[in-house]
Formats: C-alpha cells, sequence, structure tokens
C-alpha cells in the first residue's frame, strides 16, 4: 500500500493551493455579499487549465486524473465554495456528458470549448417536482419534421445563465419503452435554441456567487441531431455522472470543513479569554482536535473513490460514502467553527460565517445524505 | 536566442527557519526545498522574452545544488522553461559568494547563453553578491535591477534600471547578465498543462570536473567565513494605554510622540 501522492498531484495540490489563497481567498467575502459571478477568476483558472483538468489534451484539457481534480477542489473550497462549485459543476456535470456519451463530432464541438475554459455548460437534471426521484421527468420532447421540440423545467441548474454559458444537457422524456416506463433520453440545448429561456439568478442561503437558475422549454426547438447518448439511455447515463459528481461535492466539503477548521485554529490562539489564548482550553482544543481528526478521516475517503475511478474500478459505493460521511463532517466542523468564534463567528465579515451558509447544500447537492443513505443500503444488500 | 535563469534552491521561505549554531548554517533538514522567490521574477521575465521573441528562443534553468533537489526544479519547468542544468558535486559544499560565482561561470560557458537572468539576491543567503561576481568571472556586461528589457536583438541588449529616483536606460552587447527586480511582472502560475508536461523534461547534471573546475571550492576554498551569528534583539513589548476619552488618548499620543521626538 502507498498513500504518497505522485509529484505531479503533489504539484497540482501546491499549484491550486498558491492560487485559492492569492486570487480566491481574498474575493471571497465581497462576491458573496454582492452574489457576483467571478468571470475573471474563471478566465484565471482556465489559463491554468482547471477548468478542464480530467480531459484528454487532444480535446483541450489539461490530460490530469481524478486523484488531482479532487486535490483541486479541496483547495478552492478551502478558499471559497462558490468558485468550487463553478468550477466542479462546470467540469463534473457540464463537460463530462460529453466526454463520456459524446460522439467524436460533439465532443471536437462542444467538450473543446468546455474544456479550454471558453464556454461553460450547465447539467439540467432536476426540476421543480422530480429531485430525489429524479426519474419522475416531467419535460418532455417529441420529435417532429426531425427537430426536438422540447417543454418543461429544470431548477437549481448551476452554470446556466452566465454571460459565457453555451447551453444545458437535460433529461426528457422521449416516448414510451416496451415495459410501458418513460423513455428518458438526453438532449443537447443550446443557450440561443428559440423557446429556452432562463429565470433570474436565484437568490442563495450560499453559494451565492456561483450561476443558479430555473430554466424554461417552451415549443423549444431544436435539431434532431442534438440528443447525447443513445435514445433511453438518459436517466443511466446521468446516474452515471452523478457517481462521479459525488467525489466532487464531497471533495468540496473536505475543503470547506479545512477552511472553517483553518480559521477556527487561527482564531483559537488570537483570541485571549480569562487570561490565555482560547485555544489552551480543552473544550476549544477537544473540538478543534475532533474537526482535524474527522477531515483526515473524510479526505482519505474522497481520495480512495478518486483512486479507485483512476484505476478503472467501481467507484460507486467509496464515492457514496464519501459524499455522505463528508457532507456529514462539513456540517459538524462549520457548527464549531462559529461555536468557537462566538458572537464575531455570526458576523458577515469573519469567513466562518459564510463557510456556515455555504455547507448545508453539501448535504443536499449530488443526492442527498438521505438518497447517499437508499444507495449504499442497497449496495450493502439491505 | 539562449535565456539562462540562474536560480537557487533555498528552504521553504513561509516554513520557520532555524539556524545550526554549530555549522552556522541555515537548518534544511526537514524543511521543504523551494525556487528562491526572486529568481521567480527571473524565472516570469524570461517566458515573457521567449513569448516575445518567439519558439527559436529557448529557456534554460541553472542552478548549483545537491543532486538530492533535482525535483524543486521541476516547478520553474512546469511553469515554462524548456529545461534545466545542474551543477552538483560534493566538493561544492560550503561555498561562499566567490567560489560559487566561479564555479558557476566555470558551467555557464560550458552550457553557453546569449542571456542570463537572475534574480537580485536570495531569500536564504541575502549577500545580493553573486550576480555581479559572475558577469565578471565571465567577462559580460552585469546589467542589474532591472525593471524592464526594452529591446533585444542584433546582439544587443537595452534595459531600464530602477534607481532610487526613477529609472535609467543602459544599453550593452550581448551576451550579457541581467537582474531583475520585482517590477518585471508577477511570476505566473503553473499550469496543469505544465505540471503533466515537467516531468517529460531534461534536468541533467554537471559535476565540477565537467567544466574543467580546477581551483580550490567548496568550504576549503571559500574566502569568507562567518565568524558569529546573532539572533536580531527582541522587540519591546507594546505599551497600551488605558485613557477615559478621546482627548485623553489624543493627550497620550502626542505625549508620547514628543517623548520620541518625533514631533
Amino acid at each position: 500500500m502507498n498513500l504518497d501522492l505522485t509529484a505531479e498531484q503533489e504539484a497540482i495540490r501546491r499549484t491550486v493551493r498558491e492560487f485559492a489563497r492569492e486570487r480566491v481567498a481574498p474575493r471571497a467575502e465581497e462576491m458573496d455579499r454582492e452574489e457576483a459571478f467571478p468571470y475573471d477568476l474563471v478566465r484565471e483558472m482556465a489559463g491554468l487549465g482547471l477548468m478542464g483538468l480530467p480531459f484528454p489534451e487532444e480535446y483541450g484539457g489539461s490530460g490530469a486524473d481524478t486523484v488531482s481534480y479532487a486535490l483541486a477542489v479541496m483547495e478552492l473550497a478551502r478558499a471559497d465554495a462558490s468558485t468550487a462549485i463553478t468550477m466542479a459543476a462546470h467540469v463534473s456535470l457540464g463537460a463530462m456528458p460529453f466526454y463520456l456519451f459524446g460522439t467524436s463530432e460533439q465532443k471536437e464541438r462542444y467538450l473543446v470549448p468546455l474544456a479550454r475554459g471558453e464556454k461553460l455548460w450547465g447539467f439540467g437534471l432536476t426540476e421543480p417536482n422530480a429531485g430525489s426521484d429524479a426519474g419522475n421527468t416531467q419535460t418532455k420532447a417529441v420529435l417532429r419534421d426531425g427537430k426536438w421540440i422540447v417543454n418543461g423545467t429544470k431548477a437549481f441548474i448551476t452554470n446556466s445563465g452566465t454571460d459565457m454559458t453555451a447551453g444545458t444537457t437535460i433529461t426528457a422524456v422521449t416516448g414510451k419503452r416496451p415495459d410501458g416506463k418513460p423513455e428518458i433520453s438526453n438532449l443537447i440545448l443550446p443557450q440561443d435554441a428559440p423557446g429556452f429561456t432562463r429565470s433570474k439568478k436565484y437568490r442563495k442561503m450560499g453559494w451565492r456567487a456561483s450561476d443558479t437558475r430555473e430554466l424554461v422549454f417552451t415549443d423549444c426547438e431544436i435539431s434532431e441531431e442534438n440528443i447525447l447518448g443513445a435514445r433511453g439511455d438518459g436517466l443511466k447515463n446521468f446516474l452515471t455522472i452523478l457517481d462521479g459528481g459525488r467525489i466532487s461535492v464531497a471533495a468540496l466539503s473536505v475543503g470547506l470543513a479545512r477552511g472553517a477548521y483553518d480559521e477556527s485554529v487561527k482564531y483559537a490562539k488570537e483570541r485571549h479569554a480569562f487570561g490565555k489564548p482560547i485555544s489552551k482550553f480543552q473544550a476549544i482544543a477537544f473540538k478543534i482536535v475532533d474537526m482535524a481528526t474527522e477531515i483526515e478521516h473524510a479526505e482519505l475517503m474522497v481520495l480512495k473513490a478518486a483512486w479507485e475511478k483512476d484505476q478503472g474500478r467501481d467507484f460507486v459505493q467509496s464515492a457514496s460514502y464519501a459524499k455522505l460521511y463528508a457532507a456529514e463532517v462539513s456540517h459538524r466542523v462549520v457548527n464549531d467553527a462559529v461555536q468557537i468564534h462566538g458572537g464575531y463567528g455570526f458576523m458577515d465579515e469573519y469567513p466562518v460565517s459564510r463557510m456556515y451558509r455555504d455547507q448545508k447544500i453539501n448535504e443536499i447537492g449530488e443526492g442527498t445524505n438521505e438518497v447517499q443513505r437508499m444507495i449504499l443500503a442497497k449496495l450493502i444488500g439491505l | 536566442m539562449k535565456i539562462v535563469v540562474t536560480v537557487k534552491l533555498v528552504p521553504d521561505p513561509n516554513a520557520v527557519r532555524r539556524i545550526d549554531p554549530a555549522t552556522k548554517r541555515l537548518v534544511r533538514a526537514g524543511v521543504e526545498t523551494a525556487l528562491n522567490p526572486f529568481d521567480e521574477y527571473a524565472i516570469e521575465a524570461a517566458l515573457q522574452l521567449k513569448e516575445r521573441l518567439g519558439a527559436e528562443t529557448t529557456v534554460t534553468i541553472f542552478t548549483m545544488a545537491p543532486e538530492s533537489m533535482k525535483e524543486s526544479l521541476r516547478k520553474a519547468l512546469a511553469m515554462g522553461a524548456d529545461d534545466a542544468v545542474m551543477l552538483s558535486d560534493p566538493a561544492l559544499e560550503g561555498s561562499d559568494v566567490s567560489v560559487t560565482s566561479y564555479a558557476m561561470a566555470q558551467a555557464l560557458k560550458k552550457t553557453g547563453f546569449d542571456l542570463i537572468l537572475s534574480g537580485a539576491l536570495s531569500d536564504d543567503g541575502n549577500t545580493g553578491g553573486v550576480p555581479g561576481a559572475l558577469a565578471e568571472y565571465l567577462g559580460v556586461p552585469g546589467l542589474t535591477n532591472v525593471r524592464k528589457i526594452e529591446e533585444i536583438g542584433d546582439g544587443r541588449i537595452k534595459a531600464q534600471r530602477e534607481t532610487d529616483s526613477g529609472y535609467q536606460v543602459v544599453s550593452g552587447p550581448l551576451p550579457a547578465l541581467v537582474t531583475v527586480t520585482m517590477a518585471v511582472g508577477e511570476p505566473r502560475y503553473a499550469s496543469l498543462k505544465g505540471i503533466m508536461g515537467a516531468k517529460k523534461k531534461t534536468i541533467s547534471t554537471l559535476s565540477a570536473a565537467d567544466c574543467g573546475i580546477d581551483r580550490l571550492v567548496g568550504s576549503d576554498g571559500a574566502k569568507m567565513e562567518v565568524v558569529s551569528i546573532a539572533a536580531p534583539k527582541a522587540r519591546e513589548k507594546a505599551r497600551v494605554v488605558e485613557a477615559e476619552d478621546g482627548a485623553a488618548g489624543a493627550q497620550a499620543i502626542l505625549d508620547f510622540l514628543r517623548e520620541r521626538k518625533l514631533v
């Protein structure tokens, strides 16, 4: 067994850490307050190769592995969860479907500009009435005269409405299977398709500098060739994407927790009460030690899932464990981080207050804690 | 054009530094090795020149360091340098400014160069003496504290030198040695593609014998000796004044400044 990172993985972690510390962290408070999407940071991340991190160079990517990807997401989230989700959703939800299911022509046309970070792309699975039961999609598409006519609504779609967004891939019911169940396919919806409109940005509790919108399709027309993967494979393929996406949110949770931990250590050493730094009181020190222990644990779980994916093994169970545990760890850590900060932790100018708000979605996005438990119960054989 | 950037591998500038009282040298055990931050500006300047001058320009990283530090050069290669050369020889350990510059000059004569770029000083030793001495040993003009290279080509270089009150424009023949200031631009981050590609780039090693180094080098050849070391005096504890109100506070500050003859 060998738990060392490779020289490249170590170098990528160090580079993203420096970038996050120098370029992202100083902006996080303002971006959160203003709900400002950081176009310039996205351009810089594109320049570094982060927006296409795991894709081969021939498709405009950096050719790095999943372990490097997880490390990069952790380091970004340590500084700012909004920036991390913008990058992670773009890579693992926006671009990945083209890489895994696209024809070579679709890869050339869609994946290359996405991997280069020139454009962003959304992933349209969730609907107002189809969340955890993602198969209950109500969006419908009918093939008529060589065109798909799409009608329906998608909810909470990340990166779907920025000035650099080129489109969203969605699930839609495209017919009925022989067994009577709905046939679900993936369709490619370019931003300028007639009948495709986007809401204003949602106002959110956390991830406020990320772009999240509702998408509405009203007799929206796209070409017949805008189907991704085989007809009828849409739900299966999107759930495969979510398996990988769990590594993203698990990494994001670890990074966020690490950021809250960093702040707690710093504050506990600076803040004096009863004549000494509060870090010298066991009540505080033990909280911090518990944080460190749980973060270490969660990080190892994330890296294991990423490593299994890189080995080409089945990583579904590990990814689900990692997502569930890391999300819950991030909950406990931000809670204690605010507690350690006392009244200051409740104030906007302290990063832990933003982290507290940014944390909750980790337990909801890419499958709630409850959905993870359902998946795991099934995998365990219960 | 062949650009060589001389870099020093120093203990991680963010780590706590300790000096071993017996050897009077920085303790490097347990501390990561990093590129001297000032040299990263020289790398940045070199890469800018490469972008400006096109594909025929190459950037080689040069260092004198133990071979065990080889991997610490990867960052420079990931930033965009083409290859690296190390001068590594146990005989060089303990070299002072003069011996280091002589040995580097011998190696650089061997590798060849049109332009040497260098940081103005090192983060650990802080002498700032090597670039000047190196230019002397090589017999090339040394343009120090350069903030901008205005023109380069046709065997000449023209650059802006930072001074206390502004800048001078100086020009000289190539080959030349240039030390840069931070004004050349923030060192770029290594791109992920650069990091992935760096492992395929060559880092070659030269020994003292390879370079025809025939003088006494290392601590035996050093002309300068560190006689003693001392920690800087700890700063006095701050004085905390508790004032009844703003006026009393202002008076206290004024009294303090007067006492120190600052107003």
